[in-house]
């Protein structure tokens, strides 16, 4: 039976952690969140206070995700609070001086000017980690100084967005009637979402489903875990890593895009150290930053717990940014124990299998001898 | 002739760092020849010493310098970065200036008790990363995410908003000069950790240990060094190069703030390694590689200043050329750079057996 098993159980070994590790962030979200329903009276029971969090962590969710796919690779990617800021202010720019008035195509330009400079930043780095093979810690932290320094060069003061399209399009909400509440005067005031956390939410779902059944989201997979046999397998390892790190700058680029139809502002120390964020959320989702482990879902729920953390705090008594940063570092090492604690004691459950596999084996030998 | 050969492969290492620092001397002789004239000045303070871009260089490198000897340690040793030296440096100012205060007055011997409670804290949390990178085997960048993300806060609740102020003669010969000794002060701090860490490496196997472990951490632990130890080695080293650089970083402004002191040092301490030839991925390394990459980072800065670039728009220039500097020394390039040179020979002597 163990001889019948043993391939099967074999591939599927990085995804079964994977999900263990993202059930694991499920669970203690959702805790998390019940404890703030019950022991605090801040509103956490409404669905707004939940769609609130989606919408103000659009862009870190959208960015999250674009980690995660890199980090998968066994790559990393720190230059994606730099291409949010860039982004944001070559938009908030061009929007306010292209001269093709409030009409919907120059939202249109504004948006493929966002992921045009995602696209060049995710080409150039792709470019230096997958053919030349550059470290990507140093590839994206040249590509990090690059994008604030051009931010800086192309405004150093805050510039408002005063294009009425696209402020029409900041105030446009999808209102939800029946995840509503009502006011003390009796009105009724409806959920409201914002486009950047439905376009978050497309983005976790559409990533899940490549990274889950797409051939190259396979593939991403393969190259992460180990590169030596995903080029065995005749996996182009060198056009995986590319385009992973293309998918991750196009996203970075949206991120900018969304984070400017929240705050409709481009502003040069935007997103300062939002790439730890987010690679926090990886990690807390349970993607490793060795590779081949790894899951956007698990991301997405990571996201949303540092989000919480910081409105749990900003609405009890001790909201200040430092006892801020200390609950983020508590949290986070506990969860990097608790994931080395859980992938250890599963390493040593596997090795115990397998030494016991080995002894049958053995006994069998013998019988057979 | 084994000696020979490793030599080579250690030039060859530092081929990177010194072709960045020819191209910039190159440049900036070419620019302006002015950018090496050194001149002596009297300062401030009454004192005769020297000045110009090149002594600005080694002074404002040193803190960096020093942190990226000791991150060259743990790169090798871990295979990692470790990203919160800015942070825990900004702890061990901290501690400094509270115990400086609470001891009253500024002597030399408060300040050695202050740098040695300092370091003693420093160590501490260089400890703590180090546990979870060398016991519980998470990756060092993300096991020092957690000290990057919440030291500064920590520096700010040992020592309030405020930013001290230290003013004395002593912390001033610390920062800047001493009265008489014309050259910098920092300068000779860089020079006494790189002169420790080389007696250390010399009387000492933690050279070859760390090398061993960067390698292959298994082989290592089955020719009886103890990886755990030796990563935990590594921390503590790095641990008392951030204590050193964060007293010089105080006493340079003569004050503490937790915002600034070594902000952003991290990622400027990792492109050291990376720019001085040591592989990111841990083994072996070249501490001279490191510290010639600190000086190149700071001659590239103080060229961009000198070239009248607006101190914001910085980064962007910096990172185009450590792009030029890395894809230089990528191992692509390298390899079809050798492969041309490998070819040519043959053909040489093809032709002379010919001729």
């Amino acid at each position: 039976m163990a001889k019948n098993k043993s391939p099967l159980t074999r591939t599927r070994e990085p995804l079964s952690n994977t999900q263990m590790l993202m059930f694991i962030s499920i669970g203690i979200f959702a805790a998390m969140y019940l404890a703030a329903i019950i022991f605090m009276d801040s509103g956490f029971e409404k669905p707004q206070m939940f769609f609130d969090l989606l919408n103000d962590n659009a862009a870190l969710i959208i960015i999250s995700c674009a980690l995660t796919i890199v980090m998968i690779t066994g790559g990393i990617n720190i230059s994606a609070g730099g291409v949010i800021s860039l982004t944001a202010m070559a938009c908030a720019l061009f929007l306010n001086n292209n001269g093709i008035g409030s009409s919907p195509l120059s939202i249109f330009l504004t948006l493929l000017l966002a992921l045009g400079i995602g696209l060049g930043f995710g080409v150039l780095q792709g470019f230096l980690v997958s053919y030349l093979e550059i470290q990507p810690f140093i590839v994206t932290l040249a590509g990090m100084f690059l994008a604030r320094g051009l931010t800086t060069i192309l405004s150093r003061d805050p510039v408002k967005v005063t294009h009425e399209g696209f402020l029409q399009l900041v105030q446009t909400k999808l209102k939800i009637n029946w995840l509503g509440y009502t006011a003390p005067n009796g009105a009724l005031i409806p959920a409201k979402v914002e486009i950047g956390a439905i376009v978050a939410v497309g983005v976790v779902v559409l990533m899940a489903l490549m990274l889950r059944f797409a051939r190259f989201g396979r593939n991403v997979y393969a190259v992460g875990g180990n590169r030596q046999s995903a080029l065995m397998l005749g996996i182009n390892v060198k056009r995986t890593v590319f385009w992973a790190y293309v998918i991750s700058g196009l996203l970075c680029g949206l991120a900018g895009f969304v984070f400017l139809i929240h705050k409709p502002a481009g502003n040069a120390s935007v997103a300062m150290r939002s790439e730890m964020d987010a690679i926090a959320a990886s990690i807390i989702g349970g993607t490793l930053l060795s590779g081949g482990v790894g899951n956007v879902v698990g991301t997405f729920f990571g996201a949303m717990i540092l989000a919480t953390i910081q409105k749990i705090i900003a609405l009890s008594p001790l909201n200040a940014s430092w006892w801020q940063d200390m609950a983020n570092g508590a949290m986070l090492s506990f969860f990097i124990l608790l994931q080395s604690v859980v992938l250890m004691r599963r390493n040593k459950k596997k090795d115990t299998k397998n030494d016991k596999n080995k002894d049958i084996a053995k006994e069998r030998g013998a019988e057979i001898t | 002739m084994n000696k020979k050969k490793n030599a080579a492969s250690g030039l060859r290492q530092l081929l990177i760092p010194l072709i960045a620092l020819g191209i910039l001397i190159v440049f900036n002789l070419i620019r302006d020849v002015s950018f090496f004239s050194v001149e002596m000045r009297v300062n401030n303070s009454g004192n005769v010493v020297l000045a110009g871009n090149l002594i600005s260089i080694i002074d404002t490198a040193s803190e960096l310098a020093i942190i990226a000897m000791g991150m060259t340690l743990v790169t090798a040793a871990c295979g990692g970065q470790d990203i919160s030296v800015g942070a825990v440096g900004a702890i061990s100012g901290a501690v400094l200036v509270k115990v400086l205060q609470a001891m009253g007055g500024i002597t030399a011997l408060s300040v050695v008790a202050a740098f040695a409670a300092a370091t003693a804290v420093t160590i501490l949390f260089k400890l703590f990363n180090g546990t979870l990178v060398a016991v519980f085997r998470i990756q060092p960048m993300i096991a020092t995410l957690i000290l990057f993300s919440c030291g500064r806060s920590i520096a700010y609740w040992i020592n309030g908003s405020a930013t001290p102020q230290l003013t004395s003669p002593i912390i001033d010969s610390i920062g800047k000069t001493i009265p008489g000794i014309p050259v910098p002060t920092p300068v000779f701090a860089v020079l006494l950790v790189a002169l420790l860490l080389v007696l250390i490496f010399k009387f000492t196997s933690l050279r070859l240990y760390t090398q061993s472990v960067g390698i292959n951490q298994g082989a290592a632990r089955l020719n009886g060094v103890n990886p755990t130890v030796v990563k935990l080695i590594s921390f503590v080293i790095l641990g008392v190069c951030v204590s050193v650089a964060a007293l010089i970083g105080v006493s340079r402004l003569g004050q503490l703030n937790h915002k600034t002191l070594l902000v952003d040092i991290e990622m400027d301490a990792i492109l050291a390694v990376a720019i001085g030839g040591n592989s990111l991925a841990g083994g072996k390394f070249k501490l001279i590689g490191s510290v010639m990459g600190a000086y190149i980072i700071q001659m590239l800065t103080t060229t961009l200043y000198a070239m009248n670039v607006n101190p914001v728009n910085i980064k962007a220039y910096k990172a185009i050329v450590i792009i030029i500097i890395v894809v230089a020394g990528s191992p692509v390039i390298k390899n079809a750079l050798t492969s041309l040179f490998k070819k040519r020979r043959p053909a040489k002597a093809q032709t002379e057996g010919v001729s």
